[in-house]
């Protein structure tokens, strides 16, 4: 497989969310607008290839047995960096996500990657992979985000494009789940 | 009093898979049969318990002790993987019969976000340890609930003729969803 195209696996072919329905529940929890999902699809963007390319280069000297707990300790320093800067510099943000910045950690994507893909390839390889995986959830996110945004709120973005009240739902609870299951069949659909 | 609005609160108005979007993937994954969700959802309370309990301690007596609470991610991580690892081999040992039922979802429990998102929200809502206790419970509770709602919700629909693009997960979101708006009723309670 050439880099292109493992760099690009993650946008549709294998998408985290949409395809291989890892990380569900950051997908549903913080996609309440469009820019809400693409903060959290950024921030684990940078986990993820963060802890691919130390994954990718410590591999060699981890026994067997201990991987699955120091791939674990490698992601959560690197969720900790996230969520210091974020902290810091996105404070608003920060807030919006709460909770599911330290739940990074256990982001099924994340773990999957480092033990599926980090841990068998080379640096290079693994990086290219990590950037592809990361941008194609932040992908889905903001698709989500955008398309509760605008069913809820009828903006995008907070530029409102719709004037009036819209179907206020798609911003609470029922409306991430409902909007997620069609956009799984869509996606489903487009890719036979 | 205050533990009943903490128990109402967790189970019927901020449910934890239905209103607060954690343990996700369990919540797809395994409730295609009441008696399996029932099973993880046992397996949920006993660690999600535990954890609670353990990872109070070390935020109160370490990491504030010593003024390290930016470590909160990493410790709490470390301590759950050990503590899910030390309970399956406990139960191994002591008690055959109920490693036989919770057994199989005890590994999956580690990488379960409601475990760790429910140890942190003790920590934010500067719960004492009793509290935490019955908070930790109480979600745990909340959680078997919704896992054995949309199961029995889910074997009913494996007999209905569902367009096929739908089939699977997307019914089962869709499904999800129309079980939150049901929860939503709970709003104002508390």
């Amino acid at each position: 497989m050439n880099q292109l195209q493992n760099f690009t696996k993650g946008f549709i072919k294998e998408n985290p969310v949409l395809i291989l329905l890892l990380g569900l529940c950051p997908a549903l929890g913080v996609s309440t607008s469009a820019i809400n999902g693409l903060g959290m699809g950024l921030a684990t963007t940078f986990v993820l290839v963060s802890s691919n390319l130390v994954v990718s280069l410590v591999k060699s000297f981890i026994p067997d047995k201990v991987r699955i707990p120091s791939f674990i300790v490698i992601i959560a320093s690197f969720v900790t960096v996230v969520e210091l800067v974020m902290q810091g510099f996105v404070p608003a943000l920060f807030d919006q996500l709460g909770l599911f910045i330290p739940l990074i950690v256990v982001n099924c994507i994340v773990l999957g990657r480092a033990e599926a893909f980090a841990s068998k390839n080379t640096v290079k390889s693994s990086v290219i992979d990590g950037l592809g995986m990361g941008l194609g959830f932040a992908f889905a996110l903001t698709m989500l985000g955008a398309v509760r945004e605008i069913l809820g709120s009828g903006a995008i973005f907070s530029i409102k494009l719709i004037p009036g009240d819209m179907m206020l739902v798609f911003v609470l609870a029922p409306g991430a789940f409902i909007a997620l299951g069609y956009m799984i069949a869509l996606t489903r659909k487009f890719n036979k | 009093m205050e533990y009943i609005i903490i128990i109402i609160s967790a189970i019927f108005v901020n449910n934890i898979v239905l209103a607060q979007f954690l343990g996700i993937c369990p919540f797809v994954g395994v409730s295609n049969k009441i008696s399996t969700s029932i099973g993880m959802g046992g397996a949920v309370l006993f660690v999600m318990t535990l954890a609670t309990i353990v990872t109070w301690l070390i935020q109160t007596y370490i990491l504030e002790a010593l003024g390290i609470q930016f470590l909160q991610t990493i410790a709490f991580i470390v301590v759950i993987a050990s503590l899910v690892q030390m309970v399956e081999i406990i139960l191994k040992k002591v008690s055959p019969a109920l490693y036989a039922a919770l057994g199989v979802f005890l590994p999956l429990i580690t990488t379960n976000c409601a475990v760790l998102g429910v140890a942190i929200l003790t920590i934010q809502k500067d719960f004492n340890l009793m509290e935490g206790v019955v908070f930790a419970i109480a979600n745990a509770v909340g959680f078997s609930l919704a896992l054995v709602i949309f199961a029995g919700i889910r074997e009913h629909l494996d007999l209905m003729e569902v367009p096929s693009g739908m089939r699977g997960v997307p019914i089962a979101l869709v499904t999800a969803g129309i079980l939150a708006l049901a929860f939503m009723g709970f709003t104002g309670i508390v």
